[in-house]
């Protein structure tokens, strides 16, 4: 073997390790995302969720030493977030656009202001399995460190989808999504169903978080989140909001966020901010390649159609 | 031991007041138990506001209803269907992304957490079989044509076992067949099982086929109830009017058909989907014509139509005014003396919020005289126009001030006709003008579209409705396909043959 083809599978084995590294926020912030938007509310404010996440997850980690307790907290803050834009959403004339970005600067705030103490400190960590002790190459071995919260996250996004067909309240949570006065109608209760689903939908995201600080990068400062709550919302519109998909959209997010590293990682030096912008290229040509003028997105929530 | 009572559903005495509007007025209504009740009136006589207290979406504000000899107060839909009234509505309630099957089963009001969908598929299709009409099942709703979809929407509540089915105008959407169908299926199940049925509507014809009562409503008031044996249409006439003269007959002036104005070549056009539903369609309006396209909707007429007002782009193709390309620009418009009266005219024709006055001047409000050449707008103006237009197009508004939202269907359809009639229109389409409108109404919006092919212009009418097709055209197109299958005038026109090609055969 060759110094070039080491290099080739290098890059392939580290893009690989890296999109389920980099991926797994970007999974658990776009099935939050997928619920929250399936019940017909957007929910801009998830980078704040994420990031808020992100510090409390580590705090609490760092506290107590234990980083489970860590991503419980991110769950609950998240949902408490959720719960605020969920509040403030059901109040008439008040849009969903608005009070999503007022959040994501309030929940960063928030999270900068409390997280300067744990800047410094060294909390637990989320463990990892090793899935790669067969083989002797260390690229892939190092590649198939997969952590926990991924595991969870693949097997996450079946059940949701499963919940959204097969559960009264995924269908309740289509309905709502679907149609207002259908839901009405059917006597429904519109606000808490979304309520609840911006709240799930908030937690997830904050889990997300969670892995940011106790797993990859690994530690909390105030650069930690690079926008990837914000891209899971157009990650969810690529997915056609659908859970499976969603996995698939976040490793390609995910290897994509790699690339710079990986090649750096093989000497390549050259364009590394340029690769580090790949995958906000890559929004940018999945929103402009998968959307149209002229026709509806297919799996779009029927309470954005009128908004398109 | 007391006597059943013999009706199922009875109103007592129902008002309902909207602020000072007082819009039912001490109105009484009863449903003799396995029969089919009509409730005829004209636009805003209240037949919806009395179903809603019915239903429990509006609290009355005196009276009751007594559903099984029982006063109930019924504070939401929901109270309703768990008392086994169910009602299908004007508008469909069907989630379109989601299957026939989904629907149904979402319907239920008590759903197990878990749903088993290989077993509800199996007793789905089980109870289909007792049903008067079959849907597929597995079927996406955005995929069903209109007459589909509103079998879909009574089978939905006759799954649930109703004692009582309220039926708000069921037939606006379909064609006369699939009207036969679905109101005689309707009567037949009032004598097979224990249900009885109420059903809004306007049209003389489905109250004399298919009901055993009638019940008159205007202004507001009962006028009276009687059953349909002693009825004649001109009784009903005279309850559902009062002393208003029956609009004229159809005025339409002998002429030569002139040059041709709209010129449609090859066109293509696809829907939301990406799916091509004009296909290759060719189309010419002669001055002075009216030239109707018959078709089961969802065959490429609202496509069409929306290319035509500037809506839609098409795929490719040509469209023609006057000789000359026409791509569906403002100038363009104006030039040609392009006017357009689209189906649902308050979503497209109308800015909802916008106030009467503001919505009438849409199509100039750019020009003289509403506007100076320094593009100031002269408030005056509108609001002059708008008072004129609204005397004399009949436009019952609280005020030109209002917004044209808060209007009633028939009185925002007359507010697009002022507005697209009053400048002497070149060329004209029309789509399904008086889909949900009362007899007067329609009357009066076909003598105004007749007038403007009297004064000259080039008339497209698209209509699912076929005898509108047949009285106003002088010449008949048939749409299937995308494409235009057969051609022919009313006077030689053979019914089986055009519903034949419609049905795309």
């Amino acid at each position: 073997m060759n110094g070039e083809e080491v290099g080739l599978i290098g890059i392939l084995f580290a893009v690989l390790g890296g999109a389920i590294r980099v991926g797994t926020p970007f999974l658990f912030v776009s099935l939050g995302e997928c619920l929250t938007e399936r019940s017909g509310r957007i929910n801009l404010g998830l980078e704040g969720n994420l990031v808020m996440g992100a510090m409390l997850a580590y705090g609490i980690s760092y506290i107590s030493g234990s980083p489970w307790l860590g991503v419980l907290a991110a769950a609950g803050a998240g949902s408490l977030l959720g719960l605020v834009h969920a509040l403030l959403c059901q109040q008439p004339r008040v849009n969903d656009i608005a009070v999503g970005i007022a959040l994501m600067l309030f929940g960063t705030g928030l999270a900068f202001f409390w997280g300067k103490p744990f800047i410094q400190p060294t909390a637990p960590h989320l463990p990892a399995i090793s899935l790669g002790g067969w083989s002797d190459m260390p690229a892939l071995r190092a590649a198939l460190e997969i952590n926990v919260l991924f595991i969870i996250g693949i097997i996450l996004a079946p059940a949701l989808a499963w919940f959204f067909r097969t559960s009264r309240w995924g269908l309740n949570v289509r309905c709502v999504g679907e149609s207002t006065e259908a839901a009405l109608a059917m006597g429904l209760k519109v606000n808490r169903v979304r309520l609840l689903s911006t709240m799930v939908g908030g937690a997830l995201a904050g889990v997300g978080g969670s892995f940011l600080s106790l797993y990859y990068p690994g530690s909390w400062n105030e650069g930690l989140s690079s926008g990837q709550g914000l891209m899971a919302v157009a990650l969810v519109i690529f997915a056609r909001w659908d859970p499976v998909k969603c996995v698939y959209a976040s490793l390609l997010f995910g290897g994509a966020a790699a690339l710079g590293p990986a090649l750096q990682s093989v000497g390549v030096t050259w364009g590394y901010y340029l690769f580090n912008a790949a995958p906000y290229v890559l929004t940018l040509a999945i929103m402009i390649a998968t959307s149209s003028a002229k026709r509806r997105l297919p799996g779009m929530p029927g309470v954005f159609s009128n908004v398109k | 031991m007391t006597v059943p009572s013999p009706f199922a559903l009875e109103a007592v005495n129902i008002t309902k007041r909207f602020g000072a509007m007082i819009a039912l007025d001490s109105v009484s209504l009863s449903l003799r138990r396995g029969t089919v009740h009509a409730l005829l009136g004209e636009n805003g006589a209240g037949k919806s506001t009395l179903v809603k207290c019915i239903m429990g979406y509006y609290l009355p504000d005196e009276g009751q209803v007594l559903f099984g000899d029982r006063e109930q107060s019924i504070s939401s839909p929901h109270d309703a269907h768990l008392l086994g009234i169910g009602m299908v509505y004007q508008h469909f309630t069907l989630i379109p992304n989601m299957t026939v099957a989904e629907n149904l089963v979402l319907a239920r009001p008590r759903l197990p957490a878990v749903i088993n969908w290989r077993a509800e598929l199996a007793s789905l299709e089980k109870e289909m079989k007792g049903m008067p009409f079959q849907v597929p099942l597995q079927a996406s709703v955005n995929t069903l044509a209109a007459g589909e979809k509103q079998k879909v929407e009574i089978i939905k509540q006759l799954l649930l076992n109703p004692k009582v089915l309220i039926l708000d105008e069921p037939t606006s959407v379909l064609t006369p067949n699939e009207a036969d169908e679905v109101l005689s299926r309707v009567r037949a199940m009032t004598q097979e099982r224990e249900l009885s049925v109420l059903i809004i509507t306007h049209k003389f014809r489905e109250v004399m086929n298919y009901a055993d009562d009638v019940t008159v409503l205007r202004k507001g008031k009962y006028i009276g109830s009687t059953t349909v044996a002693e009825a004649t249409p001109q009784s009903l006439a005279a309850m559902m009017v009062g002393r208003e003269t029956i609009a004229s007959p159809l005025q339409r002036a002998q002429r030569q058909r002139g040059n041709a104005s709209l010129d449609v070549t090859d066109l293509w056009v696809e829907n939301d989907n990406g799916v091509d539903v004009v296909c290759g369609l060719n189309l010419t309006v002669h001055d002075g014509e009216i030239v109707g396209i018959a078709g089961v909707s969802g065959n490429g007429q609202k496509q069409l139509v929306e290319v035509l007002a500037g809506q839609r782009e098409p795929l490719r193709g040509s469209v023609r005014l006057h000789g000359a390309a026409y791509t569906a620009t403002r100038a363009q418009m104006h030039e040609h003396r392009f006017r357009c009266l689209p189906e649902e005219p308050l979503r497209n024709a109308c800015v909802g919020p916008m106030s009467v006055a503001d919505n009438l001047a849409l199509r100039r409000y750019d020009r003289p005289p509403y506007s100076s050449k320094s593009r100031i707008l002269h408030r005056a103006i509108f609001k002059r126009i708008a008072r004129e237009w609204v005397e004399s197009f009949g436009i019952r508004t609280p005020g030109i001030e209002a917004p044209i939202a808060n209007l009633s269907g028939g009185n925002v359809q007359r507010s697009v006709l002022a507005r697209e009639l009053s400048d002497a229109p070149h060329v004209l389409v029309v789509a399904n003008p008086c889909f949900g409108l009362d007899f007067g109404a329609v009357a009066e919006i076909h003598n105004r579209i007749m007038a403007a092919r009297n004064g000259g212009a080039a008339v497209l009418l698209v209509s699912e409705d076929l005898d509108e097709i047949m009285e106003m055209s002088d010449r008949v197109v048939v749409i299937s396909g995308g494409k235009l299958v057969h051609e022919t005038t009313p006077a030689t026109a053979d019914m089986t043959r055009i519903g034949q090609f419609m049905a795309g055969h």
